[in-house]
């Protein structure tokens, strides 16, 4: 049987996901996608440690308090962790330089691999004295930049610190260290009958601290709500190298000031997430999906609140896609299958239950599509009928940003904004964008976030100067958020008055300060430059 | 004309599979279940050839517990015409099931039967030929193309073998077994799925049927294979050479 079940599955998912090969740091075999032009955003050659963003001329200088790397450090680290951890190959340096849409390339000259929270503060406090800056670095799936070196940052890839401590099978209450693949905790937790409650594309290759730190959202944060809720506690090591031990598994303590807070979702600014304690949802046995289409945004919209309400207690993720997006996926994604093969529709929509009862669950979800269809919010459908029929539904959407990777080019943009307004910003992007570029948008419909996606041949400044600050004033008018949950990064972390009052913005000012006075960790990232006096 | 199709309710193959702590067999207790896959494909190639005009009604025939409804109402989704459960308890092995079939055969006389090559749980690879043999009927298994020809009552069926194609060429009635290459079955569509709620699940037991289900197999022992050694990274051909000749001794 098992013979039959692995030919079955190398027949269907012939096409692994292109992040899962590159997963592991130390394999050097990063296929580059055909047809995928790499788009330099500087010439290193002509501006050294200068980035010039397009025409919308951002120019980053390095902060010159920042010392070079010099052999001594390199001996230093050498003495420090090992030599095996202590990585200057250029092979593995060109992957960690450079993020997961090749867009974003740094030109750092060492890698290094702590293996426990002791060396990783040990790194930081000689980094600190020397005044020499770092990078934080999970599984590089990061999406604004803000994984990789803009110039010769040191990079601290987590990866070796990959140790699960302990699961309390009682609470599920699960401690780890911040190195651990997404995917491997998925299916460690597995085993013991319970499951992460987040979950998204980049499984395979991004890790929990990565996650904590860009407090990723997912397709699952309908039903058990974001990392700021879940994760119970934290592990981290501050600029100067001290550790802070916040590693509470208590899912009630109200002493003083959360920090912990502070880390969710500061990629890795202020400081470095080494262990995570998080609450983990038991496991339910039964999972249905449906893959649905509509005709128009409205209705989807209309079927969100329908399916909040009617479905409530089991609805565990609701997300959509236009047909655009469908489009992309059918003609990019190697082996996707159109699950509504007999007409293209405006709008796809994918509705997760997860329950404990099948035979409930399938009456109830049934029921729902079916008086959906009656009354017209969904015009076709089809119900995943074994596992198998739902990871080939979930491919569709989940292999959007890889589809996106092999179209060409991408602007990316992640935007909270109220769900009635969200796609009329896609409407008026298709006017603005005319034939110059493809308009792709999907998302996280139940939590009110939209990606929206810029799809062209060739990077090109003119159709960056259509897009941006258009985008983001549109954004910022309607009330929304220009980063919904893939952070700010290098990206927009000149953006940040977008979405936050000059007086907000200056106390997080104050709190990078208080935590890294000289600012070695993630520079040029999520604050501004004007905010940083360090030049 | 009509065609029957077997289809099993097994454990999911995407499930990773557990033997339960007694070694009596695998772990079913919350665990999912779906359609056998090569079912699915039988009943797949089934509903073409109803919908080229060449049958008149697809039956979708299931035995086992009670749950096996819940296989039979999306064999019925996917557009299968009505369904046969036949309920059984305590397990049924290949002959049991061929001989419950022949009689089902005997009572609906459809011109064709379409099986799985196997069900992925027990691997027998047997139902069909049995079926075949019972009824003394022509069968062709492991088919990756099945082309029927009403005129001439003649089903021409491909099957993969070893070094090429085999073709063979049935008179009909007849029985065949499905290989994965045959096609690729249809999802289940709500507008299907509202349809199949008024579609008819006829039920039998054994008994009814005049079918001694006794068995004259008994399962020993059912154990995991044993866990596969960590692999090593050789660093050099040398080394490989050296491991391949003095620690797996193959050369
Ligand atoms: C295909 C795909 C799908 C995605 N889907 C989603 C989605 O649905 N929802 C969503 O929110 N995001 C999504 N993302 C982006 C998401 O932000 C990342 O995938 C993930 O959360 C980052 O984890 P990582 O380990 O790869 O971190 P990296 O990319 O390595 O790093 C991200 C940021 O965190 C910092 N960092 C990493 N590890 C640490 C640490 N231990 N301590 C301190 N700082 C650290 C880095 O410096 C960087 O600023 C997707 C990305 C891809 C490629």
């Amino acid at each position: 049987m098992e013979k039959w079940r692995m030919t079955h599955r190398f027949i269907r998912h012939s096409s692994k996901l292109l992040f899962d090969r590159r997963s592991n740091l130390n394999s050097h075999n990063i296929v580059p996608s055909p047809g995928f032009a790499f788009h330099r955003y500087f010439r290193l050659e002509e501006c050294n440690f200068r980035r010039c963003f397009g025409s919308v001329a951002t120019v980053i200088e390095r902060n010159a308090s920042f010392s070079t790397l010099n052999s001594d450090d390199v001996s230093y680290f050498k003495e420090l962790l090992g030599e095996k951890s202590v990585v200057e190959d250029e092979d593995v340096l060109l992957t960690a330089n450079t993020d997961w849409m090749r867009k974003y390339q740094g030109s750092s000259k060492l890698l290094l691999q702590p293996k426990t929270t002791h060396e990783v503060s040990q790194i930081l406090k000689y980094c600190n004295s020397r005044c020499l800056p770092v990078v934080p670095q999970g599984g590089n799936t990061g999406l604004v930049g803000g994984s990789v070196p803009v110039f010769d940052e040191v990079i601290i890839n987590m990866g070796s610190m990959n140790n699960i401590i302990s699961l309390d099978k009682v609470s599920g209450i699960l401690v780890c260290e911040a190195g651990c693949i997404l995917e491997n905790l998925i299916s460690f937790l597995d085993n013991h009958g319970f499951i992460m409650p987040l979950d998204l594309g980049a499984k395979g290759s991004c890790q929990i601290g990565g996650n904590v730190s860009t407090n990723a959202g997912g397709l699952r944060l309908v039903r058990y709500g974001s990392l700021h809720g879940t994760v119970l506690g934290l592990e981290a090591v501050l600029a100067n190298g001290d550790v802070i031990d916040m590693l509470g598994t208590l899912r009630k303590d109200n002493t003083g000031y959360d920090l912990k807070h502070l880390f969710i979702g500061s990629e890795g600014s202020l400081g470095i997430v080494t262990k995570v304690s998080i609450l983990t949802p038991p496991k339910l046995s039964s999972v249905n999906l449906a893959f649905l289409a509509c005709e128009d945004y409205f209705s989807c919209q209309k079927l969100l609140v329908e399916a909040k309400r009617k479905l409530g207690d089991i609805l565990s993720a609701f997300e959509f896609l236009d047909n655009q997006s469908m489009d992309l996926v059918l003609n990019h994604l190697e082996g996707a299958r159109n699950p509504l093969p007999s007409s293209m529709h405006n709008f796809y929509v994918l509705i997760e239950t997860t329950g404990s009862d099948e035979s409930y669950d399938k009456e109830k979800l049934e029921a729902f599509l079916l008086s959906s269809m009656e009354g017209g919010l969904i015009s076709d459908g089809v119900l995943a009928q074994d596992i198998n029929q739902a990871s080939s539904f979930w491919r569709i959407r989940e292999g959007l940003p890889e589809a996106l990777m092999k179209a060409g080019a991408v602007y990316k943009y992640d935007l909270s904004i109220p769900v009635e307004k969200m796609y009329d910003l896609v409407d008026e992007m298709r006017i603005r964008m005319g034939q110059t570029a493809r308009v792709i948008s999907y998302g996280h419909l139940g939590d009110g976030n939209l990606h929206l996606n810029i799809s062209a041949p060739q990077y090109d400044d003119k159709i960056l100067a259509l897009i941006e600050p258009y985008v983001y004033e549109w954004t910022s008018e309607h009330k929304g958020s220009i980063s919904a949950e893939h952070g700010l990064g290098l990206m927009k972390a000149n953006k940040i008055f977008y979405s936050k009052t000059p007086e907000t913005v200056q106390v997080m000012g104050s709190i990078k300060k208080l935590l890294d006075p000289k600012g070695i960790l993630n520079p040029y990232k999520v604050l501004p430059q004007s905010l940083s006096s360090y030049h | 004309m009509k065609i029957m199709v077997a289809i099993k309710r097994v454990v999911d193959y995407a499930v990773k599979i557990r033997v339960k702590p007694d070694k009596t067999g695998v772990e079913t207790n919350n665990v999912k279940m779906s359609m056998n896959p090569f079912c699915e494909i039988a009943l797949e190639e089934a509903l073409k050839i109803r919908e080229a005009g060449l049958a008149s009604e697809v039956i979708a025939v299931s035995m086992g517990p009670p749950q096996c409804v819940d296989t039979l109402r999306t064999g019925l989704a996917m557009g299968a015409d009505r369904g046969i459960h036949v309920e059984a308890t305590t397990g049924l092995y290949p002959l049991n099931v061929a001989k419950i079939f022949k009689r089902l055969v005997e009572l609906e006389n459809p011109g064709l039967i379409f099986l799985g090559k196997q069900a992925i749980d027990d691997d027998c690879n047997q139902t069909g030929q049995m079926v075949a043999g019972l009824l003394r009927w022509p069968q062709a298994t492991f088919a990756s193309k099945v082309v029927l020809d009403k005129e001439k009552q003649v089903a021409t069926v491909e099957r993969e073998v070893d070094g090429g194609l085999e073709t063979l060429s049935l008179d009909l009635p007849a029985v065949i077994t499905t290989d994965l290459r045959l096609n690729q079955p249809r999802y289940a569509t709500l507008p299907n799925i509202m349809k199949a709620k008024s579609k008819v699940i006829k039920k039998y037991t054994p008994q009814e049927l005049n079918v001694d289900i006794r068995s004259d197999l008994e399962v020993v022992q059912v154990t995991e294979p044993p866990k596969r050694k960590a692999g090593v990274i050789v660093s050099s051909v040398d080394e490989l050479i050296e491991k391949l000749k003095n620690e797996a001794h193959v050369i």
